[in-house]
C-alpha cells in the first residue's frame, strides 16, 4: 500500500545532506582556487617577500577565507551526514560528485577551458573514487 | 552523456589552445607529487592515530585533546598542513581542473601500497576504481596546466 514513487524521509534527508556537503565543498574549492589565482604565483611572492610574506598574502585574501569557511561547513555537514546515514553511500557519493560539480563550476566561474579531455578525466576520476571509497 | 560529449567538443575548438600553458618545471611537478601524496598519507596517519585512541563519543569531545599527544596524529596534521600549502601553491599556477584529479591519485597509491606492503585483499571493483583514476589522471596530465583567459577571469571574480 505504501506509494513507491515518494521518497522516504530518511532518503530525502540523506540526499539533502549529500547535496549540502557537495555544494559547500565545491564552493570552497572554487573560492580557494579563485583567491590563489588572484594572488598570482605563490613561488614568485615567496621569492620577493619571503615565506611570511606569502603566508600573510594568503591569509589576508578574502576569497581564500570564505573558501576555507565553506570547506569547514562542508566538513561539519559531512560529520552531520555520517551521524545517522550509511557510510557506504555518503562517502562515495560526496567524494565523487564533488569532482563533477567542481569541474562544471571551474568552467563557469573561473572560465577554465574544460575540454573533452578534462570532462573525461572528471568522469573517470568520479567513477574511480566512487568505487574506491565504497 | 551525448550532450556532454558534444558540449566538450565545442569548447575544445577555437583559438583558445594558443593561450594554454604547459610550463611545468621539475619543481612544480614535485609540488604536484606532494599534492598527490599529501592528503592520503595525512589521512592515513590520522586514521592510525585515531584507531589507537579508540572511539570518541560526541558527548566527550574533550577526549580529542588527548589525540594531540599521539605522534601519529601530530605527524598527520603536519603532513596535511604541508599538503594544503602545496595545494594552494599549485592552484596559484595551474587550473583547479588540472590539480583536482591529482588529489585523487593518492587513493591509488594507498590502495597499491596496502596490497603489496600490508598484503590486504583488494576487491575487483576497487581495482577497477584504481584503473579509472589512473586513466582520468592520464588524460589531464597530458594536457596544459593552465587554460584560463588570464586577463578576463580576474575581473569576473566577485
Amino acid at each position: 500500500m505504501t506509494p513507491m514513487t515518494t521518497m522516504a524521509p530518511s532518503t530525502l534527508h540523506t540526499w539533502s545532506t549529500i547535496f549540502v556537503v557537495v555544494v559547500t565543498a565545491t564552493a570552497g574549492d572554487i573560492l580557494i582556487a579563485g583567491g590563489m589565482r588572484r594572488l598570482g604565483d605563490l613561488d614568485d611572492i615567496r621569492a620577493e617577500f619571503g615565506l611570511i610574506g606569502a603566508i600573510k598574502a594568503v591569509l589576508t585574501s578574502g576569497m581564500f577565507l570564505i573558501g576555507i569557511t565553506c570547506m569547514a561547513l562542508s566538513f561539519f555537514s559531512l560529520l552531520f551526514a555520517l551521524s545517522d546515514a550509511d557510510l557506504s553511500l555518503i562517502a562515495p557519493a560526496t567524494a565523487s560528485l564533488t569532482f563533477i560539480t567542481t569541474t562544471a563550476a571551474a568552467k563557469f566561474f573561473l572560465k577554465e577551458n574544460v575540454d573533452r579531455r578534462r570532462w573525461l578525466a572528471a568522469l573517470f576520476v568520479c567513477a574511480g573514487v566512487a568505487l574506491l571509497s565504497k | 552523456m551525448q550532450m556532454l560529449t558534444a558540449f566538450s567538443f565545442a569548447v575544445t575548438t577555437g583559438t583558445d589552445r594558443s593561450r594554454m600553458q604547459h610550463t611545468l618545471t621539475p619543481r612544480r611537478w614535485l609540488v604536484l607529487v606532494a599534492v598527490m601524496l599529501g592528503a592520503s598519507v595525512g589521512d592515513s596517519l590520522l586514521g592510525i592515530g585515531m584507531k589507537q585512541l579508540g572511539p570518541v563519543s560526541l558527548h566527550h569531545l574533550g577526549a580529542l585533546f588527548f589525540a594531540l599527544k599521539s605522534p601519529w596524529i601530530i605527524s598527520g596534521i603536519i603532513v596535511l598542513l604541508g599538503f594544503m600549502a602545496c595545494y594552494m601553491t599549485a592552484l596559484s599556477w595551474a587550473d583547479i581542473t588540472f590539480v583536482l584529479p591529482a588529489t585523487a591519485f593518492g587513493n591509488v597509491i594507498v590502495t597499491v601500497l596496502s596490497k603489496f606492503w600490508l598484503h590486504e585483499h583488494i576487491s575487483p571493483s576497487r581495482w577497477i576504481g584504481v584503473a579509472l583514476i589512473v586513466i582520468g589522471v592520464g588524460f589531464v596530465a597530458n594536457g596544459p596546466s593552465r587554460t584560463v583567459h588570464a586577463e578576463l577571469e580576474i575581473e569576473a571574480l566577485p
